[in-house]
């Protein structure tokens, strides 16, 4: 370590003796507030391997999605010797099985859905795996094991939906710098001290933390195994710029080569990388093309990361996504920006390789941040939609840490301090519709909810529903809770994620992160309720099956408090409930409005709905406002969204926004001026999170009638990014369906 | 459907706080600088061949609004209006109601919110003038320099247009000129160059906006029964365009094409 601090001249601190990335930053950091002339194309290398790899891509699209799977090997850190693309060009090496795009199985998560997924694709699990599962308990077996009648209904009518009871749960981040700063055995010793620490009188927790901690350990050492299978020693510090990118791609690589996690973010590296790259480049040791070659070749494999998941698993997920989230941008709270050279680089990949919906960029914004930083987003975001935005002024100050990444699509989680455990989604459509009929499912009139009146109104009275909602809300949270609790119970007992934990301090703050789906469609439907006149249509079995409404009512999106407020006071309703419960590890109850592309699955599971939403029809995404229903343009749509608030939904409110580049400006350089200022105006709102897409409508189109031209067109959906033909038709034409601001 | 000229002095005398407008618009980026939020007024006296927006210019059409509901909408916009964005009055034509806009410019400036005036430059009196005081920026459409050529093209003539130009320019307070470029009707080059020489000597021009004629108006002519002469003429060729911009940037400075 001595001998890095000198022949790097980095500045000491509390970094050096304790596991400390965050102090290194703070005493390193090297922010950059210029624009982005500095920057450069794409090496002869990488363009020959970007080629090699479009080409599989482009089979791997013809081959329904899918190139090759591994049907022998139960993946794990080690399982799999070294996999190259194309040697002689592979600045920054690593793949997950031994070829490109060849996916592998794990198991532990559920190893039915495993099976299912081989089969779709006309392939069966070698005797061996299956054998082995008569033996071995998997995650999915032991939730349900655990389950209750209550929780099992739920599910399976739909309130309750998306759980990770079946696959593996994502979304935590390991702290992949450390590989790079500290070495692996560095991080062994300090596992090792800490495993000490749990010691004396023994408890359920002070056991389970000792066998954690040995299991992070044996990852370690698996870590260091798998790397020098490439020939590279990962055992002591990076002490170059090439070694500090590799070394992390190696941490990040044996996560997903052991996890399929829903989302496996990568973090908050740039700035981070950006210390060795400067410190190189000043060095004379490498110039600005070298420094893009590592940041290209480093993305290009994040691009590249694949799992192996059924055909159900795209209606909640699709696009096969898999949330390689790495945030950009921010500020330190002493004032300083982390945007650095790098963090520019990492926006270049959308250039050099064209845009990409992996790795998720995600800025961070802040109205401080360099005017140069803010103008090259946003031009990226005009000319890629490749990126979403998240509010940093609110989150470093609401959530208290300016060293934060983003958790799968839009939630903050504090870096190697904190994790967070991933609670899909409640419907909460549906649970109004269990509230206006006696707690009965209304497609078949099952009871979900018990201690419900039966309501015989003719038209519905605001009062009376607003009562009934909110008890059949407190049962929805009351069984949500419950199934959170056995859900991470087993996935840390069955499917542990050590290799991102082993990165991780070693007992850290939990967040369980919970979701609601259809908020606008709730917004809408009380806002019916209480300023028309809803007569609800009953069936013989007085099952609500559609609701003829009279007269006009305002609805959410039209920046109209009347019924902006009604979306703020159920979010507030809902995690107040949700707060009253008991959570694994004592873990802390955060909310997100989001709902991945799930709002079309929800959709055609819920019935009509009292705000004129007919039976089957998408649920908007996330917290946008239902489509066409936002009349009075961008800004007002904006305003709405920009009123729910954060403190009652820390784990994002997901906002998706489609403009069509003429109605930004009449040319680039007005566009990118009127992005930064909307950007700047809705984020100075206490606004949470955006999605920016920037095209139009016939490009889509096009796209959807000849996939085969636009095999990189990318779009933002709810939280994360697609390749917009590796969506499912329906999926398509509801993106298609959206409000497209054009004539604001 | 045939519009006569009409009293439009009725639109200016009405309620004070109510303005009669066509509709709104919140996201404007295409009106002046930055984003705006676009009033479009109804009525207007000029019958231009090639109006985009026919249904705003009967007096009597569109809806009434107060100012103060006016305002208060800006005032929920204002964050977006950024350091250069604002209001633009546009139409129709604005200065048929300008007593009333001289109130709302007056409310928009105690909000410090930035105000533009799209105009076609059809009433010069004190009102116009004290309205032009209250207005940051002005962006004047001038039609055509020739006056048979302007007449035909418009029904009136650009006397006065040109002498609100020649007022702004000796308040000293900044505006755009805005020519639409229509193939067969404000393409001929004679007349390119002498609109841009009159112009020439102007210190208040700050930008000149080249805006290619497009069919996207014509659906409206035909929903309400008019004569649309245009049918058959084309949008303009690029080349057209870059020598129109070409013709004007020998006397003026700024010249974009939209």
């Amino acid at each position: 370590m001595k001998n890095l601090v000198e022949s790097m001249k980095l500045n000491v601190g509390v970094w050096k003796d304790s596991i400390n990335v965050h102090d290194f930053i703070l005493q390193n950091l090297k922010s950059y507030e210029g624009d982005a002339s500095f920057l450069v194309g794409p090496s002869y290398k990488t363009i020959q391997l970007w080629d090699v790899c479009k080409e599989s891509l482009l089979k791997e699209r013809e081959n329904d999605g899918c190139l090759a799977i591994d049907t022998k090997v139960i993946s794990n850190i080690t399982s799999f010797g070294p996999g190259y693309i194309q040697k002689e060009n592979e600045t920054i090496v690593g793949l997950q099985t031994d070829e490109l795009l060849k996916r592998s199985m794990k198991p532990f998560g559920g190893i039915k859905l495993v099976e299912s997924a081989v089969a779709e694709k006309g392939l069966k699990v070698s005797d061996r795996v299956v054998d082995i599962f008569n033996y071995a308990k998997n995650h999915n077996q032991a939730v349900f094991d655990a389950y209750d009648s209550e929780i099992k209904t739920f599910r399976s009518k739909h309130v309750l939906t998306g759980l990770p009871d079946n696959y593996a749960r994502g979304r935590i981040i390991g702290d992949f710098r450390r590989v790079a700063l500290y070495g692996i055995d560095r991080l062994i010793a300090e596992k090792k001290l800490d495993k000490v620490k749990v010691s004396d009188e023994m408890s359920d927790a002070k056991v389970r933390l000792r066998e954690e901690i040995a299991e992070q350990i044996k990852a370690l050492q698996d870590m260091k195994t798998m790397a020098l299978s490439y020939g590279i020693d990962i055992s002591k510090p990076a002490t170059t710029a090439h070694e500090a990118v590799q070394f992390t791609y190696l941490g990040y690589l044996s996560a997903v080569k052991e996890q399929d996690g829903a989302a496996m973010s990568l973090g908050n590296v740039s700035s981070f990388l950006d210390v060795y790259i400067q410190n190189d480049i000043e060095s004379g040791i490498i110039d600005e093309v070298l420094a893009q070659e590592y940041i290209d070749q480093f993305v290009m494999k994040l691009r590249l990361v694949r799992h192996l998941r059924p055909g159900a698993y795209d209606a909640i997920f699709g696009g096969d996504p898999t949330w390689v989230t790495e945030a950009i941008g921010g500020q330190l709270h002493d004032g300083r920006t982390k945007v650095t050279k790098t963090s520019f680089r990492f926006l270049q990949t959308l250039y050099n390789l064209g845009a990409s919906p992996e790795p998720n960029l995600t800025i961070l914004w802040s109205e401080s941040l360099p005017q140069g930083f803010k103008d090259f987003c946003a031009q990226v975001s005009i000319d890629t939609s490749s990126l979403q935005y998240e509010n940093d002024d609110l989150m470093r100050n609401n959530r208290g840490s300016d060293d934060y990444g983003i958790a799968c699509c839009v939630s903050y989680q504090e870096i190697g301090k904190t994790i967070q455990h991933f609670g899909a989604r409640a419907n909460l459509p549906k649970a109004l519709l269990l509230s206006l009929n006696g707690g009965r499912e209304e497609a078949e009139g099952v009871q979900v909810v018990s201690g419900i009146s039966e309501m015989d109104d003719e038209v519905l009275d605001y009062d009376t529903v607003m009562k009934s909602f909110g008890k059949t809300l407190a049962e929805v949270a009351r069984v949500y809770a419950k199934s959170m609790y056995i859900i991470h119970y087993m996935h840390d007992k069955y499917y542990y994620e050590r290799a991102q934990m082993a990165l991780i301090d070693s007992n850290p703050n939990i967040d369980i992160a919970y979701g609601a789906a259809g908020i606008s469609i709730i917004a809408d439907s009380l806002s019916a309720i209480k300023y028309a006149k809803v007569t609800p249509v009953r069936n013989e079995y007085g099952l609500t099956t559609d609701f003829n409404i009279d007269g006009d009512f305002p609805k959410f999106g039209n920046d109209d408090d009347r019924v902006d407020t009604i979306a703020q006071e159920v979010t507030k309703i809902f995690i107040d409930e949700l707060r009253k419960h008991k959570t694994y590890k004592n873990s802390t109850p955060t909310l997100s409005l989001l709902t991945i592309t799930s709002n079309v699955m929800y959709g055609s599971n819920t019935g009509a709905t009292p705000d004129g939403r007919k039976a089957a029809e998408a649920f908007a995404p996330g917290a946008n406002p239902m489509h066409g229903r936002d009349v009075n343009g961008a800004i007002a749509s904006l305003n709405s969204v920009s009123k729910l608030n954060y403190n009652d939904a820390q784990d994002g409110i997901s906002y998706t926004f489609t403009m069509v580049p003429k109605s930004l400006g009449n040319n680039l350089e007005e566009q990118v001026a009127n992005l930064t200022t909307t950007l700047d105006a809705y984020f100075g709102r206490n606004a949470h999170h955006l999605n920016v897409n920037v095209l139009n409508k016939e490009t889509l189109l096009d796209a959807y009638n000849h996939p085969e031209n636009y095999p990189q067109l990318t779009i933002r959906v709810s939280g994360y990014a697609v390749n917009f033909v590796r969506l499912s038709k329906a999926h398509q034409l509801e993106v298609i369906s959206r409000t497209f601001h054009d004539t604001m | 459907m045939y519009l006569p000229e009409q009293d439009t002095h009725l639109l200016n005398e009405f309620d004070i706080d109510l303005l009669r407008i066509h509709s709104l618009e919140t996201f404007g980026t295409h009106d002046g600088p930055g984003i705006r939020m676009v009033v479009f007024v109804q009525g207007c006296q000029f019958r231009c061949l090639y109006c985009q927006n026919p249904d705003s210019i009967d007096i009597h059409g569109g809806i009434l609004v107060t100012i103060d509901e006016l305002v208060s909408k800006a005032l929920k916009q204002k964050a977006y209006f950024g350091k250069v964005g604002g209001v633009t009055v546009s139409g129709g034509e604005p200065l048929l109601q300008r007593t009333k806009l001289i109130h709302l410019f007056d409310c928009l400036h105690e909000h410090g919110i930035n105000t533009c005036l799209d105009s076609n430059g059809r009433v010069l009196d004190d009102n116009t003038k004290e309205l032009l005081d209250r207005t940051d920026l002005l962006l004047l459409d001038v039609k055509h320099i020739n006056q048979e050529w302007h007449k035909k093209l418009t029904s009136l003539t650009n006397t006065t247009t040109l002498k609100i130009a020649e007022h702004r320019e000796s308040t000293g307070k900044p505006m755009w000129l805005r020519y639409v470029f229509v193939p067969g009707w404000t393409d001929q080059e004679e007349y390119l160059h002498e609109w841009a020489r009159h112009f020439s000597d102007y210190k208040t021009i700050k930008r000149v906006e080249i805006i290619p004629f497009h069919q996207l108006g014509k659906h409206k002519w035909e929903l309400m029964n008019m004569e649309y002469a245009l049918t058959d003429t084309p949008s303009p060729t690029t080349e057209a365009l870059e020598n129109a911009k070409a013709i004007f940037s020998l006397y003026l400075d700024n010249v974009t094409i939209k």
